[in-house]
C-alpha cells in the first residue's frame, strides 16, 4: 500500500524479524510485556518520536484496550482498529452480554456480574448449575479461563483464573456462565466502516482446542448449512450496529450439535487466525483495516462475499505437546515449508537463530494452507508440518500432525473437546502402525547406507589400503525404533539413490533424495513385485545422529532409531542399561519461569495432589503438585526467585524401605 | 612412603587373582573349534591343499588346535564372567573397532617363557593380548587389545613384546596406534621381566610420540605403572562404570592417608574426563566406545608424514548462516554458546569436541571444513565468560602441540577476557601453565586462522593465536573489541583522579571495544560479516595447503612443563 511502517521492540526483540522488515524500530523498554509492549506512555512517545499517523495494535498486548486508543484520540493519532467506546462496550464481556441481548442476539446462561470471591463463584455456580466456566472478564484467548465441575474446583479457578488476569490484563475481575457441552467454537469475521456499514464474512471453525486455547482452527465449518451460517452472520451484524462498531472484529458462538448457537464474545481486534479468512474470502483484512481507519467505504457488499475452497491454520508453539509446557531456547535450525502456488502461507515472526523467550507467547508461526476443497487443504497441510523442520525448542508439530491425520478429523467430527476425548491419557506421541515402521526402518536403512558409503570416500588421506577393502554391494543390519526390538533388514544397492531393503521377507524399492546431513530426507517407496502398487513418497526429517542409530522425525513423531551392524546387534546384548537418577522425591521445575506462590514448607507432610507451588512462565501459570504423600524434606525455591527447566524445587523425605524389601 | 609399584595395589587385585587360581582353561583339541560367535573367518589356516600324509596332518590339527585355543582366550567360563559385567572380549572389540574381515593377528601363538612359581605350567595361546592391524573405514590402523580373560590381562614380557612389535610396525608404516587397556596390571610371578616390559612400551610410545598417532581406550582395569602408557599417549578414553585408571587404589590409600574413597571415584571415567583432566573422553559402554573411537579416528591423519583426510561431503563451501550476524549477543556481558558458533560454521554434524568435561570455558575438538579435518580451539563465553585459567591453558596447550604435530590446521575463535585472577591461580601456577598455550600457538607452523568473535582484552589477546604469534590469517566479527582490557578498568587506570568517568567510559568504549584500531595497526587482516566466515575459511584453507614454515633447527625446544 506504500506506507512506511515502523515496528516497536523490547530488549528481548531487537533483533527480531518484524524489526528488521519494518522501515524504522523504536526501542520501548525491557522485555516483560508490562515496561515495554502494554506501556502506554513509551509507545506514545515512539509514536511522538517517529511522527506515525496511524497505530495498528496486531493481535495481543493493547489491541483491545480502550484506554490505549483514548490516549491515542488525546494525541490526534489514528488507531487501526475501533473506536474506543464500542471497544469498551464489548471488549468487557460483562456489558458485551447485555449489549448483544438488546441486539437480539442468543446468548449462554450465565450472571452478568462481577465475582466478589471464591465463595461468590461457588453461590453464583450453583444456581446457574455445573458445569461452570470461570473466566477473566477483561481477557481472551484462554488466559485467565477455567473450568469447574464442582465447588472445590470452583474456589480453585477462581483463585488461579484472578491472578493469572491479574498478570495477562492488570484487571481481575471475572464472571461465572454456564458451560455448554459437546460444543463447537465457530466465530463469524466482521468488517464495518466508519459509515455505518458491517459486513460479515465466512465462519471459521476453532473448536480444536486444548486449555481453551486455540490449536487449529479451519474456514469454512463442515457443521454449517447455508440458513446457519446467514442467521449467525447476521446477529453479529445487529450487536456491532448496536454499539456502533466498525473495522475488523470477531464474533465468537458455541454452536450445540444441534446448530443450536449461542454468542460467546466479540474480539474487538484481528484474530490470529485471520488468514483463513483471507484465503477463502480474497480479502486482505488488514488493509480493509487501514482502508476503514482513512475514513474510506467498504468497497465491497454484502452479496459479493463468498467462499472460494478450504483453508487450514495450524498454530505452530514452541511447548511440549505431550506436558503442554512452553519450551524456550534457540531455533538452531529453522525451516519453513514451501509450496510451489500459493496453498502454503507462513507468518512467523523469527528466523533460524531466534530465541524464544520466557517474556511472550510461545507462538513460532500460524501455518495456513489452502486447498481447493477441505481435503485437498488438509493433505496440504499434511506434507506442510512434514517438512517443517524446527531444532532447538520442543514443538507441538507432534500433536497437530497427528491431529489433522486423525480419521474423526479427516471425517469434520469435531468438538471443543476434542483434544481430550481422542486423547484421554494425553497426547503420547503418534503410534506407530506397521506400515509406518516399515517406512521409518526402510528410511533409516537407507539413510545409513548413504552415510556408510560417504565414509570410505576418502578423497585425501585414505591411505594405503582403501581399494584392497571393496566396498560391500550387501548389507545386514538390525534396526529399531524406540525401546522395540531390533529386526534384520538386508539392504541392496543398485546405485548410490536406490536401494532394495528387505524386512521379515518382504522387499521394497527406494529412491533416496538426500544430501549427506540434510534435515529433510525425501523418498520414494515401491513394492518390488507388483509393478502397478503406486509409489508412496515419504518425508522424514533427520534431526540427530547417535552413536548407534538416528533421532527421525516422522508424521511429526521423533523416533529413535537404532541402526546395528549384524556384529554390533549381536554384542549389544551384553551392554548394561546405566542407572537412571531417582527423581521420585524431586520435585523439578517444569520450565524456566518464576516461583509465584509455595504453599509447603519443610516438615509438611501432604496429601497426593496436593498444591506445592505454583510456577509461571509466558503467561501460564502451572500448579506443581505432590506426586506422592510424603514429608517435605527441602523448599529450594520462595516466591519470587526464578528456576531453571528442570531445577531441583521441592525435595520429600526418602520413603522408609518398604516394608517387603 | 607409599610403595608404587607396576602391579596392581587395589581391590581390582581380586581379578588378578583370578589366573592364577588352579582351574585351567578349557583346551579343545584336535576338533577345529569354530562357533557362530567365534567364527575363525579369515584368521584361520586354511590349507590350501588336501594334507597328503598323516604327519602333515597331526601338524595341522595342531596348529587348529592352538589357534582355536588361542580364541578362546581365558576359557568360556571367564568369557561369560566379562559378559557378565557388561565387557566385551578383546576379540570382540577388535571386531567393533575394524572393518569387518580387515583384521589381521600377529602372534596368536606367543606364549609366556616364565617357569616360576609353576607358570610352565599355564599358559594361555597368545599370552592375555591379541594384536595386528586392520582398516577403519578403509584405513590402516594398528590394535592390541588386552584380554582380561587370560591371566587377567595381566603384562608379562612377551605380552609387552607383542605390543611393541606393532608399534614398531606402525612407526614403519606410518599408521596410528590403538590400545584396547584391560589389564589387572603387572604379571607378579614375572618381577622385573614385567617391569621391563612396561618400560619397553613407555619408550616406544615416547619414540612414536608425534610420528604417528596414539590412542588408548581404557575399557577395564589400569592401574600402577601401567597407568604411564596411556598417558604417554595421545588420546586416553575411557568406559563409564567398567574402567578406572590410578596408580595406586583405594586399599593404599587408605592405609596411607586413611581416605576412604571407591574405585569410581579414585580413578572412574567421571573423576579422569571432569577433575583430572587425564582422560579426554568417556562413554557409556564398549559399544558405544568402539563406535565412537571409529568416528575419532576419521579425523586423523594416518601420520605425521601422512596428508590430513579429506572426505567427501554435501555441505556447500559457499553456505552462508545468516544466524551468525545476530548470534553474538547485542549486550556484551551477555553470554553465548561458541559451540553453536563452531557448528554452525563447519560442515553439518562434524563438530567432535574433545574433553568436552574438563575447563569447559575452553572448547577444543575436531571439525571437518569442506571434507577435511581442521582443529578448533575456542574460548567459550558460556562459562566463567570464556576465562583463560591454569586448565583451559593445559587443555588447549596439549590439544595445540597434537595438531601442529599432525598439521592438522588451526581454527581459533577468540572471545576472552582475560586470564583469571586470584591466589589459587597465581599460586598455582598460572604463570608457567599459561605460557604453556603461549609456548604451543608460538611453536605451531600449521596454518593458523583466528577469528574474533567479541572480547580479546590484555596478554589473553595475546596467547589466542595472535597475528603476532605467526597467525596466517587473523579476522575480527564487527562486534569484536580488541583491547587491553574492559572500559571500567581501564578508564580507572587512565582517569585515576577524574570524578565522574561515564564521559571517559564512554569516550574508551567508542575508542577501543570495536575492532577498527586493531585492524588499522595490520594485526587484523580483515573484519569479516559473520555470515560469511565459513566460505573465507575453506578458501583460505585451500590457500594455505601449502604454507611451509620451518622453526629454527634445535634439539628440542624447552616448553614450560
Amino acid at each position: 500500500m506504500g506506507i512506511k511502517t515502523v515496528a516497536v521492540y523490547s530488549d528481548a526483540d531487537a533483533n527480531s524479524l518484524h524489526v528488521r522488515l519494518a522501515d524504522e524500530g523504536v526501542h520501548v523498554g525491557p522485555p516483560p510485556t508490562s515496561k515495554s509492549y502494554l506501556n502506554i506512555p513509551n509507545i506514545i512517545k515512539a509514536i511522538q518520536q517517529t511522527g506515525a499517523q496511524a497505530v495498528h495494535p496486531g493481535y495481543g498486548f493493547l489491541s483491545e484496550n480502550s484506554h490505549f486508543v483514548k490516549a491515542l484520540d488525546d494525541i490526534g493519532v489514528t488507531f487501526i482498529g475501533p473506536n474506543e467506546k464500542a471497544m469498551a462496550a464489548m471488549g468487557d464481556k460483562i456489558a458485551s452480554k447485555i449489549y448483544a441481548k438488546e441486539a437480539g442476539v442468543n446468548v449462554i446462561p450465565g450472571f452478568d456480574g462481577v465475582v466478589k470471591d471464591p465463595e461468590h463463584a461457588v453461590k453464583i455456580a450453583n444456581e446457574i448449575g455445573y458445569p461452570v466456566m470461570i473466566k477473566a472478564s477483561a481477557g481472551g484467548g484462554g488466559k485467565g479461563m477455567r473450568i469447574a465441575w464442582n465447588d472445590k474446583e470452583a474456589r480453585e479457578a477462581f483463585k488461579l483464573s484472578s491472578s493469572e488476569a491479574l498478570s495477562s490484563f492488570g484487571d481481575d475481575r471475572l464472571l461465572v456462565e454456564k458451560f455448554v457441552e459437546k460444543p463447537r467454537h465457530i466465530e463469524i469475521q466482521l468488517i464495518g466502516d466508519k459509515h455505518g456499514k458491517v459486513i460479515w464474512l465466512p465462519e471459521r471453525e476453532c473448536s480444536i482446542q486444548r486449555r481453551n486455547q486455540k490449536v487449529i482452527e479451519e474456514a469454512p465449518s463442515v457443521h454449517l448449512d447455508a440458513a446457519t451460517r446467514k442467521a449467525m452472520g447476521e446477529q453479529a451484524v445487529a450487536l456491532a450496529k448496536r454499539v456502533g462498531y466498525y473495522s475488523a472484529g470477531t464474533c465468537e458462538f458455541l454452536v450445540d450439535p444441534k446448530r443450536n448457537f449461542y454468542f460467546l464474545e466479540m474480539n474487538t481486534r484481528l484474530q490470529v487466525e485471520h488468514p483463513i479468512t483471507e484465503y477463502i474470502t480474497g480479502l486482505d483484512l488488514v488493509e480493509q483495516m487501514i482502508r476503514v481507519a482513512a475514513n474510506q467505504h467498504l468497497s465491497f457488499k454484502q452479496s459479493d462475499v463468498g467462499i472460494n475452497g478450504w483453508a487450514f491454520e495450524s498454530r505452530v508453539y514452541a511447548e511440549d505437546p505431550e506436558k503442554y509446557l512452553p519450551s524456550i531456547g534457540t531455533l538452531d535450525t529453522y525451516i519453513e515449508p514451501t509450496a510451489k502456488g500459493n496453498e502454503v502461507r507462513c507468518d512467523s515472526g523469527i528466523v533460524e537463530g531466534s530465541e524464544i523467550s520466557i517474556y511472550y507467547d510461545p507462538l513460532i508461526c500460524k501455518l495456513c494452507t489452502w486447498g481447493k476443497d477441505r481435503e485437498e487443504a488438509r493433505m496440504n497441510m499434511e506434507r506442510a508440518l512434514d517438512s517443517y523442520v524446527i531444532k532447538g525448542v520442543t514443538h507441538n508439530i507432534p500433536l497437530l500432525r497427528d491431529v489433522i491425520g486423525k480419521e474423526t478429523f479427516v471425517k469434520g467430527r469435531l468438538s471443543t473437546a476434542f483434544l481430550a476425548e481422542e486423547y484421554p491419557n494425553g497426547f503420547k506421541g503418534r503410534e506407530l502402525t506397521n506400515a509406518s515402521r516399515e517406512e521409518l526402518i526402510t528410511s533409516a536403512a537407507a539413510i545409513h547406507v548413504k552415510r556408510v558409503l560417504a565414509q570410505r570416500e576418502w578423497i585425501q588421506g585414505g591411505g594405503t589400503l582403501g581399494e584392497d577393502v571393496s566396498l560391500p554391494k550387501e548389507w545386514e543390519f538390525w534396526i529399531g525404533v524406540g525401546g522395540e526390538e531390533r529386526q534384520q533388514v538386508i539392504v541392496k544397492s543398485k546405485d548410490s539413490d536406490e536401494f532394495k531393503i528387505t524386512i521379515g521377507g518382504k522387499s521394497v524399492k527406494i529412491d533416496v533424495d538426500w544430501k549427506l546431513e540434510a534435515p529433510l530426507f525425501r523418498a520414494s517407496i515401491s513394492k518390488e513385485k507388483s509393478a502397478k502398487d503406486k509409489t508412496k513418497s515419504l518425508t522424514i526429517q533427520y534431526l540427530e545422529k547417535e552413536t548407534l542409530g538416528y533421532v527421525l522425525q516422522q508424521y511429526g513423531t521423533k523416533y529413535h532409531v537404532t541402526v546395528a551392524t549384524k556384529r554390533q546387534h549381536e554384542l549389544l546384548r551384553y551392554m548394561k542399561p546405566k542407572a537412571k537418577l531417582d527423581l521420585t522425591s524431586m520435585v523439578l521445575a517444569p520450565m524456566p519461569g518464576s516461583v509465584v506462590s509455595v504453599s509447603v514448607k519443610e516438615g509438611d507432610t501432604v496429601a497426593e495432589g496436593s498444591e506445592l507451588a505454583v510456577v509461571e512462565a509466558m503467561k501460564m501459570q502451572n500448579v506443581l503438585r505432590a506426586p506422592r504423600v510424603g514429608k517435605i524434606k527441602k523448599v529450594h525455591v520462595q516466591p519470587g526467585s526464578s528456576v531453571a527447566g528442570d531445577e531441583i524445587m521441592i525435595e520429600f523425605a526418602q520413603e522408609k524401605a518398604a516394608a517387603s524389601a | 612412603m607409599t610403595r608404587v609399584g607396576l602391579r596392581t595395589l587395589s581391590r581390582g587385585s581380586a581379578a588378578v587373582s583370578a589366573w592364577v587360581s588352579p582351574a585351567r582353561p578349557i583346551r579343545p583339541v584336535g576338533k577345529f573349534l569354530a562357533t557362530e560367535e567365534y567364527s575363525l573367518r579369515s584368521y584361520a589356516t586354511t590349507a590350501p591343499h588336501q594334507p597328503v600324509t598323516s604327519k602333515e596332518t597331526a601338524v595341522l590339527q595342531r596348529i587348529d588346535a592352538k589357534r582355536a585355543e588361542a580364541f578362546l582366550g581365558g576359557g568360556q567360563k571367564r568369557i561369560d564372567t566379562q559378559h557378565g559385567k557388561g565387557k566385551l572380549t578383546a576379540r570382540e572389540r577388535i571386531d567393533l573397532l575394524l572393518d569387518t574381515d580387515s583384521f589381521r593377528e600377529y602372534d596368536a601363538f606367543v606364549e609366556h617363557q616364565c617357569y616360576d612359581f609353576d607358570m610352565n605350567k599355564q599358559k594361555i595361546t597368545g599370552d592375555g593380548v591379541v594384536t595386528g592391524y586392520g582398516t577403519i573405514n578403509g584405513r590402516l590402523v594398528y590394535v592390541f587389545s588386552q584380554d582380561f580373560t587370560a591371566f587377567g590381562g595381566s603384562l608379562s614380557k612377551t605380552h609387552a613384546q607383542k605390543i611393541c612389535k606393532i608399534m614398531d610396525q606402525a612407526m614403519l608404516v606410518g599408521a596410528p596406534v590403538i590400545g584396547l587397556n584391560d589389564s589387572g596390571g603387572a604379571r607378579i610371578q614375572e618381577g622385573v621381566d614385567s617391569l621391563g616390559g612396561y618400560a619397553d612400551i613407555f619408550q616406544k610410545n615416547v619414540l612414536a610420540s608425534g610420528v604417528v598417532p596414539q590412542i588408548s581406550l581404557i575399557m577395564g582395569p589400569c592401574a600402577g605403572g601401567a597407568v604411564y602408557s596411556p598417558a604417554l599417549t595421545d588420546f586416553t578414553f575411557m568406559v563409564r562404570d567398567t574402567s578406572y585408571l590410578f596408580v595406586t587404589g583405594p586399599d593404599v590409600v587408605k592405609a596411607v592417608t586413611n581416605e576412604e574413597v571407591t574405585q569410581e571415584e579414585l580413578g572412574g571415567a567421571k573423576a579422569h574426563t571432569t577433575k583430572s583432566g587425564v582422560a579426554h573422553l568417556a562413554f557409556d559402554n564398549d559399544v558405544e566406545a568402539l563406535l565412537k573411537l571409529r568416528e575419532f579416528v576419521d579425523f586423523l591423519p594416518l601420520s605425521s608424514q601422512n596428508e590430513v583426510p579429506k572426505r567427501r561431503t554435501d555441505d556447500p563451501s559457499e553456505r552462508a548462516d545468516a544466524a551468525l550476524d545476530t548470534i553474538v549477543p547485542v549486550d556484551s556481558t551477555k553470554a553465548y554458546d561458541i559451540k553453536k558458533v563452531i557448528s554452525r560454521i563447519v560442515d553439518t554434524n562434524t563438530f567432535f569436541e574433545i574433553m568436552p568435561d574438563f575447563a569447559k570455558n575452553m572448547v577444543i575438538g575436531f571439525a571437518r571444513l569442506d571434507g577435511r579435518t581442521v582443529s578448533i580451539v575456542a574460548n567459550q563465553p558460556l562459562v566463567s565468560s570464556g576465562v583463560l585459567d591454569i586448565n583451559a591453558s593445559i587443555k588447549a596447550a596439549r590439544w595445540v602441540r597434537f595438531c601442529d604435530a599432525f598439521n592438522i590446521p588451526l581454527l581459533t575463535f577468540v572471545d576472552v577476557p582475560g586470564f583469571l585472577p586470584g591466589t589459587s591461580q597465581e599460586h598455582g601456577g598460572i604463570i608457567r601453565n599459561g605460557a604453556k598455550l603461549l609456548y604451543a600457538f608460538a611453536e605451531a607452523t600449521v596454518p593458523k586462522i583466528t577469528v574474533i568473535t567479541r572480547k580479546a582484552y590484555g596478554g589473553a589477546y595475546d596467547v589466542m593465536s595472535s597475528k603476532h604469534l605467526r597467525g596466517d590469517l587473523n579476522y575480527s566479527w564487527p562486534t569484536g573489541e580488541i583491547a587491553v582490557m574492559g572500559a571500567k578498568g581501564a578508564v580507572e587506570i587512565i582517569f585515576r583522579n577524574v570524578k565522574d568517568k561515564t564521559q571517559a567510559e564512554a569516550d574508551y568504549v567508542a575508542k577501543f571495544a570495536n575492532p577498527l584500531p586493531a585492524a588499522q595497526r595490520g594485526f587484523l587482516d580483515d573484519i569479516i560479516v559473520p555470515s560469511t566466515t565459513r566460505s573465507r575459511i575453506i578458501r583460505d584453507l585451500k590457500m594455505l595447503k601449502t604454507k611451509t614454515l620451518r622453526n629454527p633447527a634445535k634439539k628440542h625446544g624447552n616448553i614450560p612443563l
